[in-house]
């Protein structure tokens, strides 16, 4: 008697369900499943009753109505009269703000603190390990309050710079640097600054475009070109030129005081500063542990190999450190920034009015449109965090290193 | 047991270490080391652990320094002048016992890239060179793979040839065959063998004494940091002068 | 002697000298470490001036610091215009900071033995070199906490303690015929002693009974702790679940897994909080009304659970494929694999990543402020700040709060570091 005979001679019996390795994972899903059904049909009973009783349905029409407040830091025309749609919009383009600033100022901070951690020098090595662990073991809320009280406390008022012997100055005439944010100049574009502007990118694209080539030339000649210098040649001269034959077409309208307060140029509030300043400097503490490890990495034998082979160290580290290190700095450099996108709305402890702020915040305060409020702002943050791990994931597939 | 190779030594001197001494902190690990090296010489370092073997091929390329004492590979003396640190580099190839190869290049970009990069030696030039020392090596086919996905005997031939792309006078080998197994130690060690044949210096710290009877023009053993011993491989496994060369050599032919 | 092609033999063994005086000692450490070249004296010399510069600025704040006034005026009075610190706040305030301010005082040696005993039992469980026994506490110890915290009779927690006691036992007794039947008879055989319990405690109310203390009085960095540990215990066993679930071969298992972790990884906790605030009532049968930290716990533990999840996740990808195919070669079972082969050596890699994640809960915990309970940021911001006693006096609250928290959460990542140090010398 072979196998399949005695297969066709099993029948089916009840008790195969649980027993049989074919069936078994079938009865298992069906029960999870029949119970995710049952678990989920209970909350949703529960939660139309709730619902009923309480006189409210589930409507997003409140979008469509006019918000009734102001938000002081915003990035595009609005007012009290805007709908709680474009209040959202508001709050969106704030979050984006905030998180953009802050993963830029973030991955300054921990690079060099990472890289300083590994210095030679001992004490800049124990300051920057200072650094990171007191910045890594308090709560990052603490952190937004206490920066925010150094603001307050330590940075003066605009009516200090009043008068003939001002207590405060503005910095080279053009920013002043208040406790009640940050007063920029404001770039105002006339006519030809489009021009300017995209020999600006143009000349970006050169640089990339120089190196490329320089690098062709070495592989065929064997001739070394100096990039250094003549890249950043490259960056700054013809935007330079341009923007001085077109007779200055980019100017700037500078803050000034006029009574108590700064008027024109570009008011950057203090909560924006100090949040994105608690946020930058408290990941970054995470960022430079992340890098030293990184480069820590790297096997020491590669860099004694390289050496061996008669390599300098600035080609050693950029041929050979860094290609490996940033493997495995990258991933979770991702994920802080992540982080610093999620972290952004405990902007509701200063003030500042990002989507939490607006959405979760005022909106669902005044409408009372608890669940879809919260809904709509749990949406907006996945889809961020969604589509940053899918940009990850890219990344990662494209640089695995190959192995058997 | 293989012929023992017979080949010319010439007089020129390659390596001269006078009085040196090295210490890694308060350990003194090198002591008085006296060594010169003749062009073509075949040179084998053997010792117990810890007895300062490697660290003394690698103060020879500058990997570690020296406190006391002087080092002159070539005619250029080793200090901590950077210009002729880079020289002697170029000079002196190194193979180490962790291969080291570069893993996120291929083969052929391991060993084109330091030609490119410090010799200024054009792209295609400089792959031929590559293809030539890996077929020497005798794994031209898999220059476009990488180094994971090499056995361990395929990538240390691989950092063989990575060496000699620089054309170096001198080769330095530290434990070359101590991270293999056994069944790749051959083919490293018959490369090695080729490389002996054709004429280069070699200095090399390894427990091989079946290579060290084969090749080499002088046995050196070490211990506690300083040269205990040294003759012709004939006279100094048949008949070991020290008592403590006497132990190591009954430890290592013992099995 | 030089060895040319000549033969050498050394008599005399060299002995070993130290090195010369350049070489060694506090002269050479500071030539290598702080000097060694153009830049870094340049760096050295910049960071002398910065910690010298940050010292004079904070130092007389300090060492002038009153600890003994009632208002923060009364500070500045007795200052009389010295730059100097307003301690007496903490010195004032501290029952406050430390329970919140409707814990009654009366009670506080309730929750200060409770944080003692947490350190009992938690010392077998992170020193594996402490009698096994006092396990037997660490498990008792949930129950014991809940009595001292919360108040009520002490039946009610004995109730619910035997109840797990005879989970355990029935599943034990039935658990080599097979898994499924013995958790069902386990939790049924719990659930119909909590009911019969329930009845004997409400008959008996006040065995042993401490004075009731509803979770709303609750406050200060108890509650930050209490809310971090429990979130951490119930977290541990869900996460683990997720990751298994994560991984199975079950398609349906594996998404929900998939969908319940990615979308808890993909929000900040405070839209989960507000979750807890406002809408998770709505989920519940009508009339029901769950305590705030109770709705809070869970949402906590669903947000630790899915990070956890991921690191335990990690952990299990660690393991070589033949640690799995070794387990069923020998005839073990899902559960019995889990248990006995895969799960101790996952679980064993992922400690420092489930310490990490563990810690970064804590300081989350801070977040409850912000839906007005009143942890130790609540306290500072709200009742604290706003008293005309105290306002205006930021930087001794936060710097205090800031203090606790890094004086915790340090001890804790060393602890880790050392637990990391520990596996790898076992795993050799």
């Amino acid at each position: 008697m072979n196998t399949s005979e005695l297969a066709r001679r099993d029948k089916f019996q009840f008790s195969m369900l649980l027993n049989d390795k074919r069936y078994r994972s079938y009865t298992f899903q069906f029960f999870a499943l029949f119970i995710l059904i049952c678990a989920m049909a209970y909350l949703g009973k529960n939660l139309l009753e709730n619902l009923a009783a309480a006189g409210l349905n589930i409507s997003y029409s409140f979008l469509g109505e006019p918000s009734g407040y102001d938000i002081n830091q915003r990035l595009i025309e609005y007012n009290s009269q805007s709908t709680h749609l474009r209040a959202s919009i508001v709050g969106v383009l704030n979050t984006l703000l905030v998180a953009f600033l802050g993963c830029i100022a973030a991955t300054f901070f921990g690079v060099t603190a990472g890289i300083l951690r590994l210095s030679n020098n001992w004490i800049v090595a124990k300051l920057m390990m200072i650094y990171v662990e007191i910045f890594r073991n308090v709560p990052v809320l603490i952190w937004i309050l206490i920066i925010h009280s150094v603001f307050l406390a330590f940075l003066p008022q605009p009516k200090a710079f009043r008068g003939e012997n001002p207590e405060a100055t503005m910095l080279w005439d053009a920013f002043a640097f208040t406790g009640r944010g940050f007063y920029i100049p404001k770039p105002v574009f006339n006519d030809g600054s489009l021009i300017v502007i995209i020999t600006f990118i143009l000349s970006i694209i050169g640089v990339f475009a120089f190196r490329y080539y320089a690098r062709q030339k070495l592989y065929s000649e064997g001739k070394l070109l100096e990039t250094r210098w003549t890249s950043v040649a490259i960056f700054f001269i013809p935007t330079i030129l341009i923007y001085f034959a077109l007779g200055n077409p980019i100017t700037l309208e500078y803050p000034e005081l006029k009574g108590f307060n700064f008027k024109g140029g570009i008011h950057a509030r203090g909560s924006l500063i100090s949040l994105w300043f608690a946020l930058s400097i408290y990941t970054g503490a995470f960022i430079a542990e992340v890098v030293r490890a990184g480069i820590q990495s790297v096997d020491k034998g590669q860099s004694e190999a390289a050496g061996a082979l008669g390599m300098r160290p600035n080609f050693i580290m950029n041929l050979v450190i860094l290609p490996q290190a940033l493997r495995v700095i990258v991933p979770p450099l991702i994920s802080f920034y992540l982080n610093i996108t999620k972290n952004s709305s405990l902007a509701l402890a200063v003030g500042y009015m990002d989507i939490t702020g607006t959405l979760g915040g005022i909106t669902l305060n005044q409408t009372g449109r608890a669940i879809e409020a919260v809904l709509l702002l749990m949406l907006f943050y996945l889809v961020i965090s969604l589509s940053i791990s899918a940009i990850m994931n890219v990344y990662n597939r494209s640089i695995m290193l190959k192995e058997r | 047991m293989a012929e023992k190779l017979k080949l010319e030594v010439s007089d020129e001197i390659a390596i001269k270490v006078e009085s040196m001494n090295k210490w890694f902190g308060s350990f003194h690990v090198l002591r008085d080391i006296d060594l010169t090296v003749n062009r073509g010489e075949r040179i084998v370092v053997c010792g117990p652990s810890g007895s300062g073997k490697s660290t003394l091929i690698r103060c020879i390329n500058a990997l570690e320094e020296h406190q006391t004492g002087q080092i002159i590979v070539d005619g250029t003396e080793l200090t901590s002048d950077i210009k002729n640190i880079d020289r002697i580099r170029s000079e002196v190839g190194m193979v180490f016992q962790h291969f080291n190869l570069f893993p996120h290049l291929s083969i052929l970009e391991n060993c084109t890239l330091a030609p490119i990069w410090v010799r200024k030696i054009p792209k295609k030039d400089a792959e031929e060179t590559a293809m030539h020392f890996l077929e020497k090596v005798k794994i031209p086919e898999q220059a476009d793979k990488y180094p994971g996905q090499l056995s361990g005997g395929q990538q240390q031939r691989v950092a063989i040839a990575r060496s000699l792309c620089m054309r170096p006078r001198i080769m330095l080998f530290d434990e070359p065959t101590s991270a293999l197994d056994p069944e790749m130690i051959k083919e490293v060690l018959d490369t090695m063998i080729e490389l002996a044949e054709d004429g280069m210096t070699m200095i090399c710290v390894t427990h091989e004494m079946g290579f060290a009877r084969q090749v080499a023009n002088r046995v050196i053993f070490m211990d506690d940091g300083q040269i205990v011993e040294q003759n012709e491989p004939e006279k100094f496994f048949k008949n070991p002068q020290s008592d403590r060369t006497k132990l190591f050599l009954s430890q290592i032919l013992g099995h | 002697m030089s060895g040319d092609n000549n033969s050498f033999v050394r008599k005399e063994m060299i002995s070993e000298r130290i090195p010369p005086a350049a070489e060694r000692g506090l002269v050479k450490w500071v030539r290598e470490n702080l000097f060694s070249s153009a830049f870094n004296t340049i760096m050295t010399l910049v960071s002398l001036w910065f910690i010298y510069s940050l010292v004079v600025a904070a130092a007389p704040w300090f060492l002038n610091g009153i600890w003994d006034a009632e208002t923060v005026r009364e500070c500045y009075d007795l200052l009389d215009g010295k730059s100097g610190a307003c301690f007496a706040v903490l010195n004032e305030r501290f029952p406050q900071l430390i329970y919140g301010f409707k814990y009654p005082s009366s009670e506080y040696w309730r929750p200060n033995l409770a944080s003692v005993l947490l350190l009992v039992a938690l010392a077998p469980i992170l020193f594996r070199k402490l009698p096994r026994r006092l396990l037997a506490f660490s498990a008792v110890y949930p129950f014991l906490a809940f009595w001292l915290i919360w108040g009520g009779s002490i039946l009610t927690s004995v109730s619910a303690f035997l109840g797990c006691v005879i989970a355990i036992v029935c599943y034990s007794r039935f658990s080599s015929r097979s898994f499924a039947i013995a958790v069902l008879i386990s939790l049924i055989a719990a659930n119909v002693w909590w009911i019969i319990g329930g009845y004997i405690v409400d008959l008996n109310d006040s065995v042993l009974a401490l004075k009731d203390v509803p979770s709303r009085d609750l406050g200060g960095f108890m509650l930050n702790l209490l809310l971090g540990t429990i979130a951490v215990c119930l977290s541990i066993p869900l996460g683990i679940a997720l990751a298994l679930g994560r991984q199975s071969d079950m398609p349906i298992i594996k998404w929900i897994c998939v969908f319940f972790i990615e979308f808890i990884r993909g929000v900040p906790l405070i839209t989960l909080l507000f979750v807890a605030n406002v809408i998770l009532a709505f989920f519940f049968p009508p009339g029901t009304s769950l305590d705030l930290i109770l709705r809070v716990l869970i949402m906590m533990t669903f947000f630790n659970a899915a990070y956890i999840a991921e690191v335990v996740r990690g952990g299990l990808a660690a393991l070589s494929k033949g640690q799995y195919e070794a387990a069923d070669s020998i005839g073990l079972d899902y559960t019995q694999s889990m248990r006995f082969i895969i799960l101790p050596q996952a679980l064993k890699i992922s400690i420092p990543g489930i310490v990490n994640v563990s810690v970064g809960m804590l300081k989350d915990t801070t977040l409850v402020s912000i839906i007005s309970m009143f942890d130790l940021v609540g306290m500072i911001r709200g009742p604290i700040l706003s008293s005309t006693d105290w306002n205006g006096v930021y930087w001794e609250l936060f710097g205090a709060a800031a203090a606790i928290f890094f004086v915790i959460c340090f001890s804790v990542s060393k602890y880790s570091q050392w637990l990391e140090r520990q596996l790898e010398t076992d795993r050799r």
